[in-house]
């Protein structure tokens, strides 16, 4: 027996909506998504007249939907954008390379320029030769540091006025929930936000922060868009996986939970006298960082010195890391000196 | 054709569950005639003997399919359609999108 369309359109419904339960047509839905996102965009005022966005473009399903949705929504509302792609290539074999073809197709498909910025360039290495530095222990520490700063690289590159990034609903109610775990307070009350703006730094938005992972897959299913879906070649990140399962496995009880834990992460407040890291800017490149030299900086510095281990874990042990190998060179010049005294 | 005659079906995997199948997309698959109809409840176990290639346990989980996989019957939710208990219909096509891999 067919369920008819909840909008009442007279058409059969193809989908159960998690967010609401409606049970809606191909139409509907694709109206309501469309729509919803729209609200978002209106609501946090993510963009003005004569923006350039860069979208974060990796090739998979969130940034598919995402350059597809702001391309019809800058149409069908005159937003007045001006839309482009911007991929990271990490330099991982066998994993970006097909992801990239599909951004290209997208560049092609949505006839948005497009530009690809690799680890190469911006770091020196790729994620293939730190692997071979580090092994596959730390990798993601590496990537994710990398990427998280490359956008903001690549986006001052491009002079952009914004980055959109396909963060969904899903991905934001797991970063809370990571960032309960690890008693993060900084990061909790950043994850939620809409639109990240500090000094210094391209304001980043997230217009698909209130939409679902199975709406964001159905929508790209019934629109035939092509996207390239993959595990990383390395070590999935295992943290993230067990909070994702977590999380999945309450939505299949409780489909509000994704949005339950997002409002909560929006409601926390922090009282005054809970000090919070203050956001300066590196003292190397210029980005917006917790600490002098960004952890960006901090990871390359132990690449280029053959100490890769600098820069993973916590802040005290890297100072102390540091200040050891300074005493150390300081040690080794003197003794430089000492023994050129002697001739 | 009748579930007691057996029927043919086309399993699609989507979305990464691909991955789980010797990157196979396509599936066209005759069922064995049953007395107990087909559903997708029984149709899980038989994947899971026959198309599955590796690490079950990213596919199935308790008796249904794991959470963050979406079921599209012949284009439809399977949540609008009974889900496990959904008896399945000759040339029916049954489609497995993965949410959970990345991009
Ligand atoms: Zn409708
Ligand atoms: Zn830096």
């Amino acid at each position: 027996m067919p369920v008819s369309c909840s909008a009442k359109c007279g058409n059969n419904a193809v989908l159960k909506r998690p967010k609401t339960g409606d049970a809606l047509c191909k139409e509907c839905f694709f109206w309501a998504f469309e729509t919803e996102v729209h609200s978002t965009i209106q609501g946090g005022q993510l963009f003005k007249q004569g923006d350039v966005v860069a979208v974060a473009a990796s090739g998979g399903k969130d940034s598919t939907v995402l350059a597809y949705v702001l391309k019809l929504l800058d149409e069908r509302y005159n937003y007045g954008l001006k839309l482009v792609l911007l991929s990271i290539d990490e330099g991982i074999t066998g994993y970006r390379d097909d992801s990239l073809e599909t951004v290209k197709q997208n560049r092609d498909d949505y006839e948005m320029p497009l530009t690809i910025l690799s680890y190469k360039e911006l770091y020196g290495w790729t994620m293939d030769e730190i692997v071979e530095q580090i092994g596959r222990k730390n990798n993601c520490t590496f990537c994710g540091v990398f990427r998280r700063q490359a956008l903001d690289r690549g986006a001052a590159l491009l002079s952009v006025d914004k980055v959109a990034t396909g963060h969904n609903a899903d991905d934001i109610a797991e970063t809370v929930l990571m960032n309960v775990l690890r008693g993060d307070i900084a990061r909790l009350r950043r994850c939620t936000a809409i639109a990240t703006e500090s000094e210094g730094s391209i304001p980043r938005v997230k217009p698909l922060k209130y939409t679902y992972e199975k709406e964001i897959v159905m929508y790209a299913y019934f629109k035939k868009l092509v996207y390239f879906s993959t595990e990383c070649v390395f070590a999935p990140n295992a943290y993230r996986g067990y909070a994702r399962t977590f999380l999945k496995d309450l939505e299949k009880i409780r489909p509000s939970v994704i949005m339950d834990i997002i409002h909560s992460g929006e409601r926390l407040s922090v009282r005054d006298n809970v000090r919070m890291p203050t956001r300066i800017t590196c003292t190397r490149c210029g980005l917006v960082a917790s600490q002098a030299i960004c952890k960006a900086c901090t990871l390359l510095e132990g690449l280029n010195r053959g100490l890769p281990r600098l820069g993973i874990g916590k802040e005290s042990k890297t100072n102390r890391m540091r200040a050891q190998l300074q005493s150390a060179e300081a040690a080794s010049d003197s003794a430089k000196r000492s023994a050129g005294d002697e001739f | 054709m009748t579930g007691k005659d057996g029927l043919n079906l086309l399993i699609e995997f989507s979305g990464g569950a691909e991955l789980l199948f010797n990157k196979i997309k396509k599936h066209n698959v005759s069922l064995p005639k049953s007395e107990i109809p087909w559903t997708i409840e029984k149709l899980l176990v038989w994947i899971k003997d026959n198309l599955l290639a590796e690490k079950p346990e990213m596919f199935i989980q308790d008796d249904s399919v794991r959470p963050g996989i979406l079921v599209l019957v012949n284009d439809s939710d399977w949540e609008l359609l009974g889900q496990l208990e959904y008896e399945l219909q000759n040339n029916d096509n049954v489609m497995f999108i993965s949410t959970l891999h990345g991009g």
